[in-house]
């Protein structure tokens, strides 16, 4: 399938989310459930996109473990956005360099 | 007058500016390292100017699924996007326009929204535009920062570099979840929901973007009825 016709797929679908409301449909949501289902969406979807694909992520299960649990430590710690980020990284390089060491 | 409020919305928008372009640098590395050229990364990010609808839509375009399911994926993970134009188009109120409302959806993100909402002052148009310039710029040249580097790194790094937006999802989440015991609760679903996805057999044959999808209505649908959100959640700020 071409590239630019999932781009293009993508990047109306999420214009129309956003912009229906804005001018069309501008009642408030009245359904209770619904607007839980909504608040709950970005924990959910994120969290499923996160795991278990990080472990895939990178050469071993080693290295992509120790990404997760460096992240998952240090978020918890309420390190910001950009040290966790970097930090999981760096844990992957330094897993790699052990793994190429002792291989 | 309008440059006045242009700036104050400029300034506004700088730290989130400069957030987008570290996250977006994640996006555009892992991009490359899926098989997407630097160029298209970035196409992709001018005009989507979303993370985890443009993460999921990675997913699907590797797989090579259909388009259908490229528009679910977006349908579902940004749907909380209607929520917040909902909020803030009320917050607009008459002042603004059909035809700026047509360019203030196109970036209505999470942290944009949150600035809009928490602004004292009326929002005006010049505002808005101000507000919307840098995050735009951060997010889109990130990303092509991400992808350059990305296609030039030796291999070790660029696949260290790659589980940057992990860190960042895992960041955006876990700090939320210790707060809230609800959030807790529909990470712990959606995460026991994704790993039987993957490791279950007949079940890990359903491709990822779908799984995503499914996981993401099932835990947020269960939380929503078990946990309902306090009926003013949406009053605005």
């Amino acid at each position: 399938m071409n590239l630019y016709l999932y781009i293009l797929a993508m990047a109306v679908t999420t214009y129309l989310i956003r912009v229906l409301p804005l001018t069309l449909f501008r009642k408030p949501i009245s359904s209770r459930f619904l607007r839980s289902f909504l608040h709950y969406v970005p924990y959910a979807c994120l969290s499923a996109m996160t795991f278990p694909a990080i472990l895939s992520s990178t050469d071993s299960v080693i290295s992509g473990g120790a990404a997760l649990a460096v992240a998952v430590g240090l978020a918890y710690r309420g390190k910001s956005l950009i040290v966790v980020a970097l930090s999981s990284s760096a844990a992957v390089l330094l897993c790699q360099w052990g793994i190429s060491l002792l291989g | 007058m309008r440059g006045t409020e242009y700036r104050a919305g400029l300034s506004r928008g700088l730290p989130v500016g400069m957030g987008y372009f570290s996250v977006s640098f994640g996006f555009g590395t892992m991009a490359v390292n899926q098989g997407l050229r630097a160029l298209d990364a970035t196409l992709i990010s001018l005009t989507n100017l979303t993370s985890a609808g443009q993460f999921a839509g990675l997913t699907v375009i590797v797989a090579g699924a259909t388009l259908w399911e490229m528009i679910l994926t977006q349908l579902i993970i940004n749907s909380r996007y209607a929520l917040m134009s909902l909020a803030l188009s009320q917050r607009m109120g008459q002042r603004i326009g059909l035809l700026p409302r047509l360019l203030i959806a196109f970036f209505n993100t999470d942290e944009i929204f949150a600035l809009a909402m928490s602004r004292i002052e009326p929002l005006t148009l010049p505002f808005m535009l101000g507000l919307g310039t840098l995050p735009i710029l951060g997010w889109t040249l990130g990303t092509l920062c991400g992808a350059l580097a990305g296609s030039v790194l030796p291999g070790s790094i660029r696949t260290a570099l790659g589980v940057m937006l992990y860190g960042m999802f895992v960041a955006i989440v876990v700090p939320e979840a210790k707060r809230e015991k609800e959030i807790l609760a529909v990470v712990v679903l959606a995460l026991v929901c994704s790993s039987l996805f993957a490791w279950v057999p007949g079940l890990n044959r359903i491709s990822a973007g779908l799984a995503i999808v499914i996981c993401t209505v099932a835990a947020a649908a269960i939380c929503a009825v078990v946990f309902p959100v306090a009926e003013r959640e949406e009053a605005p700020v």
